[in-house]
């Protein structure tokens, strides 16, 4: 073996390594992540146990603490969002896929993106000072007028008409997490095979009997699965949420109107301020209940996707 | 109404719908955009970029906190780069097959998407707790990690598209798969990673939670790594809040400047990429 290969092989061999240990390093950050966050959190998980999940309190100079309140308001925003975007992101995917001439579906799609691309506190200062009052002043005093009349549901629908609260940030969140179902939903729609929808064309179909009866059953996995990768954006979001939402610790009533908190706008109103010992302990527990949460619904995400993937023949991977 | 009309009428309802929908999504990002402009350039002067942010009812302007976030990007884009392009080369190159590398491609999927604030309290467990304070480098740090995702995925996928007949090329040359991979794949996919890197800056110029208790803020001219560091982010969240008229007009021009970074980095990303798919 002459002197050039052999340094080259070392050379291969180091450079190897190299790679292969970054990976794991990024592998590894996972993991950091869930124990150094359990570690934080010892003091509250020792004192609190399950009940910190079921406690409502929330009362920092008592030392007693519990997480109901903070998990309903992050829970309930992502469930509003989920129910306002689900329906917008799929008629923008119908739109961009089947309807628009060819020559405005990449602008259009590049608008999405750019909707998508906006920090997240350009959203929440955007909510605050301008979205909440008007929403306050006008279609809050409407909604309530109308749904807040109604049996059962009306009861979500009542009290001011504050403009922020926990209906304010749900749609905030809405607006945000629209175009990122929306380019899933188009990336799925578009792996349908042409054929498929040709078939149905050449039958006599309509654009709407196609799409629901040929495009979704077809993609139904890979729609579900850009579905619960907004559903993980939402439960993650900070500043759109603690902008809006009202930062309120105490659960008043059930109605929407009322401010509330979520995980993430209680992490990012106490932390800095949070007196070192129980009281930080419960807020890394809240960062970690948050981070298992969305672990769990991101990696169901990825799942459906990667298995949409390869029942279209495997992409890449 | 006889069959064929019914389902004219639902396909007709169903694409109005459609278009309402598409509408209603432009209809979002039109009107923010036109507030942050009109806010926003009311609001831009040249004190801006020569005063501090001040105390509220005083002149001031934003330039410690555009400085902060210019040295915190750029150091976590100095520090993620490198390490996201390897950890690509690895899931492309190597590890296309391999139990670590099927388990990293989801993890990094993952962390991809994961909440930016639980970064945030990732670093202040592990670094700002140790040494006790809040701090500039910290603030990098946690910018970093949510760099390297988006690189990794970026990278990974370029070279996946790089066709294997010119590795194979490369190999019969005699070359060793370092340089092979150094020198032709990945210089082929220059303008696909590329994108990746603009498209993390673009992601971290705007991200507030995980600076929230890491770098923290200052109100004051800081370099100093070590100590609390203003940024645009925080300062912002910071005015907004607050019920000053001259805190929140400070606060509306600072997410004018951030916003039109993000989405000039965005366009430019776009830009870079449309070449390299030309040449393919």
């Amino acid at each position: 073996m002459s002197e050039t290969q052999a340094k080259g092989r070392l050379a291969d061999l180091l450079f190897f390594n190299l790679t292969r240990t970054v990976a794991f390093i990024t592998l590894a950050l996972l993991g950091g992540i869930v124990i150094s966050l359990t570690w934080s959190a010892l003091p509250s998980i020792e004192k609190f146990g399950f009940s910190f999940l079921t406690s409502s309190a929330w009362n920092p100079p008592a030392d007693d603490f519990g997480a109901l309140v903070p998990i309903y308001g992050t829970i309930i925003t992502s469930i509003i969002a989920l129910v306002i975007a689900l329906p917008i992101s799929f008629g923008i995917a119908l739109f961009l896929t089947e309807m628009a001439p060819t020559w405005l579906r990449r602008p259009l799609g590049i608008a999405i993106e750019l909707l998508a691309g906006i920090p997240s506190i350009v959203y929440g200062i955007w909510g605050l000072l301008v979205f909440a009052p008007i929403f306050g002043q006008y279609v809050q005093p409407f909604i309530a007028q109308t749904l807040g009349k109604l049996p059962l549901i009306g009861a979500l629908f009542s009290g001011p008409s504050l403009g922020i609260g926990i209906l304010a940030a749900g749609i905030i969140l809405a607006i945000m997490i629209i175009p990122f179902i929306a380019s899933v939903m188009r990336d799925v729609f578009e792996l349908v095979p042409p054929m498929l929808k040709e078939s149905c064309y050449g039958l006599g179909g309509t654009t709407w009997e196609t799409v629901s009866k040929v495009v979704l059953p077809y993609t139904r996995v890979g729609v579900i699965g850009g579905v619960m990768l907004g559903l993980g954006r939402a439960l993650g979001e900070t500043m759109a949420v603690t902008f809006v939402i009202g930062n309120a610790s105490l659960l008043g009533s059930f109605s929407l109107f009322m401010p509330g908190n979520s995980i993430t706008s209680a992490l990012a109103n106490e932390f800095a301020e949070a007196t070192p010992g129980l009281y930080t302990a419960a807020l890394v527990e809240l960062g970690l209940i948050l981070f298992v949460i969305t672990f769990i619904v991101l990696s169901l995400s990825k799942l459906l996707l990667l298995s949409m993937e390869k029942q279209n023949g495997g992409g890449a991977h | 109404m006889d069959l064929r009309t019914r389902r004219k009428t639902t396909n007709v309802i169903a694409l109005g719908l459609s278009l309402a929908a598409m509408a209603f999504g432009l209809f979002w990002l039109i009107w923010i955009l036109w507030m942050v402009f009109e806010q926003g350039i009311g609001a831009l002067s040249l004190d801006l970029l020569t005063l501090d942010t001040p105390a509220p009812g005083n002149a001031g302007g934003l330039r410690n906190a555009i400085f902060g976030s210019l040295v915190m990007v750029g150091l976590a884009m100095l520090i993620a780069t490198p390490v996201a392009i390897l950890a690509g080369i690895y899931l492309a190159e190597y590890g296309r097959r391999t139990v670590l590398g099927q388990v990293t491609r989801f993890v990094n999927d993952i962390l991809l998407s994961a909440p930016s604030i639980v970064i945030g309290l990732f670093i202040y467990a592990i670094y700002v707790a140790q040494v006790g304070k809040f701090s500039g480098m910290s603030g990098a740090l946690a910018l970093a990690l949510l760099v390297i995702p988006v690189v990794v995925r970026t990278t990974e996928d370029m070279l996946i598209l790089v066709p294997n007949a010119l590795r194979e090329a490369a190999f019969a040359l005699g070359a060793p798969k370092w340089k092979v991979i150094l020198m032709v794949t990945l210089r082929s996919a220059k303008t696909g990673v590329i994108t990746g890197i603009l498209l993390a800056l673009a992601r971290i110029s705007g991200e507030t939670a995980p600076l929230l208790f890491t770098a923290l803020s200052n109100q004051f001219w800081s370099a100093d790594l070590s100590e609390p560091m203003a940024n645009l982010p925080v300062t912002i969240f910071k005015f907004a809040m607050s019920p000053f008229a001259d805190w929140q007009e400070l606060a509306w021009a600072g997410v004018f400047i951030i916003t039109m970074g993000v989405l000039f980095l965005n366009i430019l990303a776009r830009v870079v990429f449309r070449q390299q798919s030309a040449n393919h």
